[in-house]
């Protein structure tokens, strides 16, 4: 299976519930497409959901990092939610966790947006 | 060396032969070969027993290892190949992976780590590879291409 990817809105914020895989071809594509479409639709509020990710590889993390610089340079933000402990692996590895901001608590996450 | 120590080193030799066990494949510039040579690799990495998460790490690194070769090496060219070697002792997992690409200096790539490269889209790969296993090399091939070889032991009561 690639990625399957779900939206939903929470007040202004939409949260993307991704479970699959974020690979090179179909996952890491459906996930670019996701957040063009989400911005170019005026959401610039996005909270990535992971916890049902399974397996992300480099392009899938390319991918991850072109969506935050998409979502930045519109004057949005993306910020990542329930990360298993193996993407949390290749976040610290690529030294990622710098770069975006990660909750375990979806409300918690949801509340950092006001 | 005395007969009786040549002796022995000549079975000792002959022992690590008999238990290495080795598969070749020639594989197609293709997404697919990637997912092929993955299967291949877990198979022998299941056999030797590694646990769950030295085989998502072993696997990974020959999922990065395969696309270098078929998308930033033979860029997906009909006409090149990729081959592909795994050997496997009862202790240890060598994947090489050999593309007909152009080839680079791994000196020249930009360092994903750096603060004004932790944006970029791609160049996290080898970064990948070099942290998931335990030996990691990369040459030229000749005439042309890049060979990367890899290995992994298994840990001790592992």
């Amino acid at each position: 299976m690639s990625v399957k990817l779900t939206t939903r809105q929470v007040g202004d914020v939409t949260v993307i519930d991704a479970e699959g895989r974020i690979t090179l071809g179909e996952g890491a594509s459906a996930f670019r497409d996701k957040v063009r479409e989400l911005v170019t639709g005026g959401h610039k509020k996005l909270l990535l959901n992971l916890a049902d990710v399974s397996y992300i590889d480099s392009s899938g993390i390319g991918e991850m990092v072109s969506g935050f610089t998409t979502v930045t340079n519109q004057g949005g933000v993306l910020k990542l939610l329930s990360l298993t402990k193996r993407v949390k692996d290749l976040l610290q590895i690529t030294k990622l966790y710098t770069v975006f901001e990660v909750f375990e608590d979806e409300t918690a996450a949801i509340r950092s947006f006001a | 060396m005395a007969r009786g120590q040549r002796a022995g080193r000549l079975i000792l030799m002959a022992e690590n032969e008999a238990a290495e066990a080795r598969t070749e494949k020639v594989l197609d510039s293709t997404l697919e070969s990637v997912d092929s040579a993955e299967e291949a690799v877990l198979r022998a990495a299941q056999q030797i027993g590694f646990d769950e998460d030295d085989m998502h790490k072993i696997g990974m690194s020959v999922r990065e290892s395969m696309v270098n070769a078929v998308v930033h090496g033979n860029r997906y060219n009909a006409r090149k190949k990729v081959w592909l070697s795994i050997a496997q002792t009862p202790q240890r997992l060598e994947v090489v992976i050999g593309d007909e690409g152009e080839g680079f200096n791994m000196d020249t790539l930009p360092d994903p780590l750096a603060e004004e490269n932790l944006l970029r889209h791609s160049g996290r790969g080898l970064l990948l590879i070099q942290a998931f296993m335990d030996e990691f090399q990369i040459r030229l091939r000749n005439p042309k291409g890049t060979e990367v070889k890899m290995v992994k032991y298994l840990a001790k009561g592992g």
